[in-house]
């Protein structure tokens, strides 16, 4: 069987995925339906790091449940490190772990050794061989000073630090990082890129599947990135191949000065003008223009100084995963974060 | 920096290794937690002596025999284990749920039984302390006497008790399992009716035979019922049944309930991964 064949190579699979919620309505005994994930289709080989990438709602906490064998698909099928997720559930599990963003797990009472040892314990690893393991994962992450602190006196942070290093020091087949860095400062959440990074490269059979909305994150960590939203994967390459996709387009930054309200539609309607995204700024308001060609520009310029508003600096940017996104979805992810009323904070991290 | 030793290949135990290694696991929180948090014995053993006094009080009061002081000093203590098993076994794997860590139990190859098992262990060992407090400060205060003639006798009755009463908590633990904030009332409700049905603080016998046999379903009716028979002069005079037949119920008991512990969790486990109800609440 082909599906056999390959899931020798294949850390992940997944075949026509999908996942439906029953959820209660507003009236007594009302059941809605709504769809988490619609066919999904992976293949992930061994030694990938793999990105999902998609706003809040996106789906990508409930494929990773399913991956992870804490929720049964509706319809299609998965396997984790060769085996069937929901029939060989325990074969997956041995060679899993999982850490998510703003998790609490643990006890507060218990230090964070005493907390790690115990969940080494769920693992089978030998205690000599879990506390080894332990105090060399708590200096790799920098969290050595604190091993006895209770894990209640930890901070956000250096709690998220303690996590990352319980679902490493089992040294699974197959880590799902969800939001690792949620929530973050932007120097823990570099620290822990660092060494999501440096733990990738240190064994090649090792396999992550990350789920993030932050797009930086996805390109400087990912091999391959997967956008997914409303249930369904839209697009799925390499970061460059990715943007390669909206490379033909001509992205500028603009910082206007303007007194009056800028008629954002006037500069939309303009011939060659694909998309516009404007935000005030440092006192200023800042255009995103994205355009067929360069030579669209002046037009764009001629329009800012009919409307009076002056040009105080324009860049040329090279095109991000952001674009990719608003290319596949027509909104940027934060926008699609504010429809759905969820707190996206663009600027948590750098 | 070294990373050699992170990458250095790590053994992993399986069956029964990693079944005792997930009870000690879960057990070490359970009784580690009671000595950095020296709360209870304020909460936990001065309260349970407090109502143990007033039952005290209104038995001298209408001069009951002196056993009776006894009885309650140890209904007082026994006290403690249900509620362990109510607050701390029960309704333990929502407050998990809750916390995070029922996700990454599941996810882990440690077998949910031993979690389970590794809680009962855990509480029990930090119960007895309680208990034991409990007794050692009523029977110094009180006076009470007691009369062993068995004391292996005694020692398996209580073992058996908290056998069959932990798989008890194993076993609405695995159903608790499914249910989200209700679990909160449902350990409320269970809490008085109890009290009353197990005799913590009378003799079972009183509530006459039907009613005493229908509240025989809860390990602790017998298992205190016979350790008053085996702890105290007027003790066989004031018991239920005779103390080998409440040996064999409690057996029974105790393999009803663990077994019934061992499906209800795989059954409400794969229900609860189907209904989406392991990592969050009733949708």
């Amino acid at each position: 069987m082909t599906t056999e064949t390959h899931l020798d190579d294949l850390a992940i699979k997944t075949e026509a995925l999908s996942r439906i919620y029953k959820i209660r309505g507003a009236k007594k005994g009302e059941m809605r339906e709504r769809v988490a994930l619609e066919d999904i289709n992976l293949s992930i080989p061994r030694g990938e790091l793999f990105g999902l990438l998609g706003p809040n709602g996106a789906g990508k906490t409930t494929l990773i449940k399913i991956l992870t064998t804490l929720l049964s698909p509706t319809r299609g099928r998965a396997w984790v490190a060769g085996f069937d997720v929901v029939r060989e559930s325990d074969k997956v599990r041995p060679r899993i772990n999982m850490v998510s963003g703003g998790e609490t797990s643990g006890y507060g009472l218990l230090t964070v050794r005493e907390n790690l040892w115990m969940f080494a314990q769920f693992y089978g690893i030998p205690s000599r061989q879990a506390h080894q393991r332990i105090q060399t994962l708590l200096e790799m992450i920098g969290l050595a000073d604190r091993a006895n602190t209770k894990s209640s006196d930890l901070s956000t942070g250096l709690r998220q630090k303690m996590n990352i290093v319980r679902g490493f020091m089992t040294d699974p087949e197959v880590l799902f990082l969800d939001e690792p860095t949620l929530g973050l400062d932007v120097q823990a959440a570099r620290e822990v890129r660092a060494f999501i990074r440096r733990w990738m490269d240190e064994n090649p059979s090792r396999t992550i599947l990350l789920t993030t909305h932050y797009m930086q994150e996805a390109e400087e960590l990912c091999d391959r990135v997967a956008i997914i939203h409303e249930g369904r994967i839209l697009a799925c390459d390499t970061p460059d191949h990715l943007k390669q996709e909206v490379q033909h387009e001509a992205i500028f930054q603009l910082l206007v000065e303007t007194e009056q309200p800028l008629n954002s539609l006037a500069l939309e309607n303009l011939p060659g003008v694909l998309r516009l995204h404007h935000q005030w700024m440092n006192g200023g308001l800042q255009l995103e223009i994205s355009l067929a060609e360069e030579g669209v520009l002046p037009l764009v310029i001629g329009e800012l100084e009919r409307q009076q508003a002056h040009l105080r600096s324009l860049q040329k940017r090279q095109p991000s995963l952001e674009d990719v996104f608003v290319q596949l979805v027509g909104l940027r992810m934060e926008e699609v974060e504010r429809e759905r009323g969820n707190g996206y904070h663009p600027n948590t991290q750098e | 920096m070294s990373v050699v030793t992170a990458t250095t290949p790590i053994r992993k135990n399986s069956g029964w290794r990693l079944f005792l290694q997930t009870v000690i696991g879960r057990a070490y929180p359970r009784v580690i937690g009671q000595q950095r948090e020296k709360s209870w014995m304020f909460f936990e053993v001065l309260l349970p002596l407090i109502n143990v006094a007033a039952y005290v009080y209104v038995y001298r009061a209408i001069g009951a025999p002196e056993d009776y002081v006894g009885f309650v000093v140890i209904g007082g203590a026994m006290i403690a284990f249900w509620m362990n098993v109510l607050w701390s076994m029960s309704s333990q794997l929502y407050w998990e749920k809750e916390q995070g860590n029922l996700a990454l139990y599941i996810i882990s190859p440690a077998p949910l039984m031993a979690i389970l098992l590794g809680m009962a262990v855990g509480g029990m060992i930090a119960t007895l302390l309680r208990a034991g407090a409990i007794i050692a400060l009523g029977t110094w205060l009180f006076n009470v006497q007691y009369v062993v003639m068995n004391p292996w006798q005694l020692l398996a009755v209580f073992v058996l008790t908290m056998v069959a009463l932990y798989g008890l908590g194993m076993m609405t633990a695995s159903v608790f399992l499914l249910f989200s904030r209700e679990a909160w009332h449902y350990v409320n409700l269970a809490m008085e009716p109890v009290y009353l049905l197990s005799g913590f603080y009378f003799p079972l016998k009183n509530l006459g035979f039907w009613v005493a046999l229908g509240a025989s379903i809860i390990p602790l009716s017998l298992g205190l019922d016979a350790m008053r028979q085996l702890a105290f002069r007027s003790g066989p005079s004031l018991g239920f049944l005779s103390v080998p037949l409440e040996i064999g119920i409690l057996s029974v008991l105790s393999v009803v309930f663990l077994v019934a512990a061992r499906w209800l969790l795989k059954t409400l486990e794969r229900l609860a991964r189907e209904e989406a109800r392991l990592t969050e609440n009733r949708r």
